[in-house]
């Protein structure tokens, strides 16, 4: 079986809520909300399905950029942007339930913000 | 205005195998509001791809859960082939169906023990749990694990199962299919199972939809999202009806799964009849360049695989999103003007797994 090929539309942090918006008003559910860290910047994707129509935004931020929180549209949203705040230490603005850092526990701070090459220890 | 007072609920608590917190807001009886907590086992496994092959990543994707390991290997496995253009095998595909769904069973009759659990039916959690056994011997007998196998790896599947064995195995589903209507009937037709999860921890279909609902819980809901139905493995090649419950409560969720190990047991034969003789496996030269997001149907739902690569043999991103994390929105909806009695097996009927939130 050959996997459907997908699309990640990249735009602005200021047309998040926008194209957020559009895609909750169009009856998209939230799948996921995940953070990856690329060299000095982080890239956010987004993802929505409806009737398996799967897709994609993502955004570009650095680690001092504040990102608006999806959850005003999205309620379920919280669980994502606390993970991405605690393991990456993405500053998420306006989330309905703010763990401040408490969702994950974790040994080391933001653990996912760092590179580890291989045989070195964190 | 009532006196409002907060009961913590776990992390340790009878029903509950792993850590979850809960703070349950109640007047009087009744829980009015609810803040969950996680985090207090997370292994952050995630960020072992920078220091394993994305090869050898699969043992460790498998670790994710102890009871739907395959389908995370599996999972893992074709978000790497899709990027390296990799086409598996027609009988890998057919060998990952049948080792999905029996973990589907071994998963499912776990819960409905565990549930049975939840309210005190003791009897009734060692009779699941006993035909449970049976599941993880074929398990063991064609993987040579009952919990983790090991036996998928980017290119195919590393064993295959003997047509004598297919033939033993589509017999013993016979005796077993038996046994799970004996046990389900009981879940579903027993007058004190009925009352202890009809109209208990309700969840709307809208509800169920926009908070992200996934799985049985949100078949159980009347949304029909079932990752099968895309056709990845071999599911596009079978027959395949989504159990879907429109009720929403306990009650549903519990006969939604109850519906699915039939249903599983279905693709089970299927595959054993249409199953085509060839490789297993393909060579697999090359490193992944590239991202893909991979889905497929968990137990207990839609699980996803974000991997990325850039060219070399360790990947940059292995990101899990698993279903009970996208469930617990859902969970403190149902939660929300409960009794508190009803607690555990409100929480219970989700089937959270922590250990694969807590990857």
């Amino acid at each position: 079986m050959t996997l459907p090929e997908q699309s990640i539309t990249a735009i602005d942090i200021g047309k998040l809520f926008g194209s957020v918006e559009q895609f909750k008003n169009e009856g998209y559910r939230l799948v996921q909300i995940n953070c990856t860290k690329v060299g000095d910047v982080f890239e956010i994707n987004y993802s929505f399905d409806k009737d398996f129509i799967f897709k994609n935004l993502r955004i570009t931020v650095t680690a001092e950029t504040e990102v608006p929180s999806i959850s005003g549209m999205y309620w379920g949203a919280f669980v994502y942007e606390n993970e991405m705040h605690d393991l990456f230490g993405i500053q998420v603005r306006g989330m309905n339930i703010d763990f401040k850092g408490t969702f994950i526990r974790t040994a080391i701070k933001n653990p996912f913000s760092v590179t580890i090459t291989k045989g070195e220890k964190p | 205005m009532t006196k409002q007072i907060i009961i913590p609920f776990g992390p340790q608590h009878p029903v509950l195998p792993e850590p979850i917190h809960l703070d349950l807001v109640l007047e009087d009886e009744r829980v009015v509001d609810v803040i969950p907590s996680i985090g207090y086992i997370h292994r952050g496994f995630e960020k072992l791809v920078e220091k394993r092959e994305f090869t050898d990543y699969v043992y460790i994707a498998e670790r994710t859960c102890g009871i739907c390991s395959f389908i995370h290997g599996m999972t893992y496995c074709q978000g790497v082939e899709k990027i390296m253009n990799i086409e598996v095998p027609e009988r890998a595909d057919f060998l990952r169906t049948i080792w999905s769904e029996y973990s589907r069973l071994h998963s499912h009759l776990l819960w409905l023990g565990l549930f049975a659990d939840s309210f005190g039916f003791e009897n009734l959690f060692m009779n699941a749990w006993r035909i449970r056994e049976r599941v993880l011997d074929v398990m063991e007998q064609t993987t040579g694990g009952r919990v983790i196998q090991g036996s998928c790896k980017v290119g195919g599947v590393r064993r295959d199962i003997s047509g004598e064995k297919l033939d033993e195995m589509n017999k013993a589903l016979d005796i077993m299919e038996k046994e799970i209507e004996e046990l389900t009937t009981v879940f579903l037709k027993d007058d004190t199972i009925r009352h202890r999860t009809k109209d208990v921890g309700v969840l709307s279909k809208e509800d169920a939809y926009h908070l992200g609902a996934v799985g049985p819980t949100a078949r159980a809901s009347g949304v029909d999202i079932d990752l099968r139905k895309t056709g990845y493995a071999a599911y596009g090649k079978l027959n395949l009806e989504a159990v879907i419950e429109s009720g929403g409560d306990c009650y549903s969720r519990c006969a939604v799964r109850s519906s699915e190990l039939f249903t599983s047991m279905d693709i089970i034969r299927q595959a054993i009849r249409k199953i085509p003789e060839g490789p297993i496996d393909v060579k697999v030269t090359g490193t992944p360049n590239g991202e893909y997001f991979t889905r497929a149907e968990q137990p207990r739902g839609e699980l996803v695989h974000y991997i990325k690569g850039n060219g070399t043999k360790f990947l940059v991103r292995s990101r899990i999103r698993t279903p009970t994390l996208t469930n617990i929105p859902p969970l403190i909806k149902m939660l929300q003007g409960c009794e508190l009695a009803d607690v555990p097996v409100i929480v219970l009927s989700i089937d959270p797994c922590i250990s694969c939130t807590e990857r």
